[in-house]
């Protein structure tokens, strides 16, 4: 299914938002809204995407946002969407929540929607902390990265909610990046056409979370990829295809240190760590080389 | 139509006429025949609801708050631990102005893993901005939560409504059943702040201390005018079906020196234990509250008054009794009888009657001298 990359002109995410500078879950967010068009709701669970959309009575988001608590966005958003399916309304239900509200908190409520075929799509932009609060390690930050809570460095690897994810058999998932809007716009639109639960995982790479300057978000999330930290991959029905940025880097990765020097959270990483990684970047390629070739 | 019915399948039976549009409940003991009814019923095609089989009461209640916010109605079911695992998202409902209505059955709380009878499940949920009602008998569940659907979605309300009734002793008895012919009596919802994504809005933003203080009120607000609502609803449904209702039930109360106050199906033993008393010439009566937010205003002037707890609230006292003590001036016997499914008869309610010392706490089966 081949999708025509026309970025409409609409913008759904207005000007004065409270996002901080360099801010690339704002930045996701404006193309996963103008993928998915005026018939959508948002369920936004805690995370930076509460405080970024302004304060009552105003807000800066042109679609109906639904704030929840912190675990519970998937089951909200399986309410809504049955209830909009029961009224014949074809109104997109999107989740958009962070690493905390999709890793940790709301990994049941998320597994439970998946299971019962929920007709939504939940995303999670991913920036490897809890950064709503000030940074604290959550289960998706990287090995190795300082975080408030993992002042040396974090001693455990990042969990692997994608594999979580395709356990339940979802009909569409991918991962995207918000360095690559184009390719986020066309796997928003391609997993909105399906019908059932799917899932895509947005790498969201932050400025004062991250320790870089503001103006480097796009640089690095493209980093992120080139050096294979980040793979870009979409699932159909199960079947796998790497994308073309991240068949690149698996040819030929950049080293992973030009990755991890320009930010603050790996100063100072034990080159054992940097090993570490190295080797977890080889296995994971094979391992998505494996499965794309079988698939 | 009459029939037979345990208090599980009445609730299950009144959902079935109120046809909420969305159902999500998880099982628990000794709520699971409600939720296999209305499972039964929507797989027969008799209930045209759909049904979320939610893997937790948390994403229970958030399940019907995502329903509920597009306007159309919701209905859960739960006990015990299941209410206090859901209670993050009953004060989201609540904050969130949403007439979902959930049936408690009641039961103790962990641990130990009992199963029986107890109200303090329901009374943690006391300040939460849920309405609450407890019944009796297995007719009173149907009829109240028939009324608690029209009480949750009139527009001097939106807010959610608890209806509770007593685990096993009310949940498992079989008692006569008339059900009704529903008519219009729960007309079509309109919920004002319905998503609208041609007029999009924020819900549950962030909110600065001046606006969410207005929000706090604006729901006390709306317990205070659910009041009028609550009796013209009950006024109703006794003009069109003939069982009267009220904020409390009465037995005998007129020339009462002595009045019982307790909730559910020990406040309708307490009339057997009045009938008892009053052959031996103590002027009992029995008063059993049925709401408890709105918390009705009793009329104890001039009364001696036992209020009977199945619920306690450590280091402080029995819920009831010192929500009483908080309202009156009358003196008060305090007894905590039936935790975690204790029996307790109307001869032990007539005993606590006779024996009352006023001012005191007296916990039934553990101090002596009653």
């Amino acid at each position: 299914m081949d999708i025509i990359a026309e970025i409409p002109k609409e913008e759904y995410i207005l000007k004065c938002t409270s996002a901080c500078a360099g801010c690339s879950d704002s930045l996701s967010l404006r193309y996963v809204l103008k993928a998915a068009g005026p018939d959508t709701v948002l369920v936004v669970p805690a995370c930076c995407t509460s405080v970024i959309q302004g304060i009552y009575p105003n807000t800066a988001f042109n679609v109906p946002v639904y704030n929840i608590a912190f675990g519970a966005a998937a089951a909200c958003a399986s309410g809504m969407s049955n209830a909009f399916r029961a009224a014949g309304k074809k109104t997109n239900v999107i989740v958009y929540a962070g690493d905390g509200g999709t890793l940790d908190i709301g990994i049941q409520a998320m597994s439970g929607a998946f299971e019962r075929g929920t007709d939504f799509l939940y995303i999670c932009y991913d920036n490897e902390a809890y950064g709503n609060t000030g940074m604290q390690r959550s289960s998706g930050t990287p090995l190795g990265a300082r975080t408030t809570t993992t002042p040396a460095g974090k001693t455990d690897a990042k969990k692997d909610i994608d594999a979580i994810a395709a356990a339940h058999d979802l009909p569409y998932q991918a991962t995207a990046c918000a360095a690559y809007p184009q390719d986020l716009f066309k796997k928003v639109q391609k997993a909105l056409a399906f019908r059932g639960p799917s899932f895509i995982h947005i790498l969201a790479p932050c400025p004062p979370g991250w320790r870089y300057s503001t103006e480097k978000s796009v640089e690095m999330g493209k980093l992120a990829v080139k050096s294979g930290m980040w793979v870009l991959y979409e699932r159909e029905y199960g079947k796998l295809s790497i994308g073309a940025q991240s068949k690149v880097a698996m040819k030929k990765p950049i080293p992973l240190e030009d990755y991890l020097k320009p930010q603050g959270r790996f100063k100072g990483i034990d080159p054992k760590t940097v090993e570490i990684l190295k080797q977890r970047i080889a296995k994971n390629f094979a391992k998505l080389a494996a499965e794309e070739a079988a698939s | 139509m009459k029939k037979i019915a345990t208090g599980n399948k009445a609730v299950a039976e009144a959902v079935k006429q109120a046809a909420p549009t969305v159902v999500a409940a998880y099982p628990i003991t000794p709520q699971t025949e409600v939720v296999e009814q209305v499972a039964e019923f929507v797989s027969s095609g008799e209930l045209k609801s759909r049904y979320i089989a939610v893997e937790s009461e948390h994403s229970a209640m958030a399940a019907c708050i995502g329903a509920s916010i597009t306007g159309i109605r919701t209905f859960t079911a739960t006990s015990s631990h299941g209410l206090l695992y859901m209670h993050e998202m009953t004060n989201w409902a609540a904050g969130a102005r949403l007439p979902i209505v959930m049936a408690n059955v009641n039961r103790s709380l962990g641990p130990g893993w009992n199963i029986w009878a107890e109200h303090t499940d329901a009374l943690q949920e006391r300040d939460t901005g849920w309405l609450q009602v407890y019944v009796s008998t297995v007719q009173e569940a149907y009829d109240a939560m028939l009324m608690a659907f029209r009480i949750a979605e009139h527009n001097d309300v939106l807010l959610p409504v608890m209806v509770n009734l007593d685990g096993f002793l009310l949940s498992h008895i079989m008692q006569p059943l008339d059900t009704v012919d529903l008519g219009d009596f729960i007309p079509p919802i309109h919920l004002p702040h319905a998503i609208d994504v041609k007029n999009p809005a924020g819900y549950g933003c962030l909110t600065g201390p001046d606006q969410q203080f207005r929000f706090r009120w604006d729901i006390e607000r709306s317990i205070r005018d659910s009041v009028k609502v609550i009796e013209e609803t009950e006024k109703e449904f006794a003009k069109r079906f003939g069982r009267k209702y009220g904020f409390t039930e009465d037995y005998q109360c007129a020339d009462a020196e002595v009045v019982i106050v307790a909730l559910g199906t020990l406040g309708k033993e307490a009339e057997v234990a009045v009938d008892l008393l009053r052959n031996e010439g103590i002027k009992a009566g029995s008063m059993r509250m049925r709401w408890l937010r709105p918390f009705p205003t009793l009329d104890l002037k001039g009364r001696q008054v036992v209020v009977i707890d199945r619920d306690y609230s450590f280091g402080r006292g029995g819920i009831l009794a010192t929500e009483i003590v908080a309202q009156t001036r009358e003196p008060v016997f305090s007894v905590i009888a039936g935790l975690g499914g204790q029996e307790v008869t109307y001869e032990d309610i007539a005993g606590f009657v006779r024996n009352r010392r006023i001012g005191e706490e007296f916990w039934f089966g553990v101090n002596s001298n009653v």
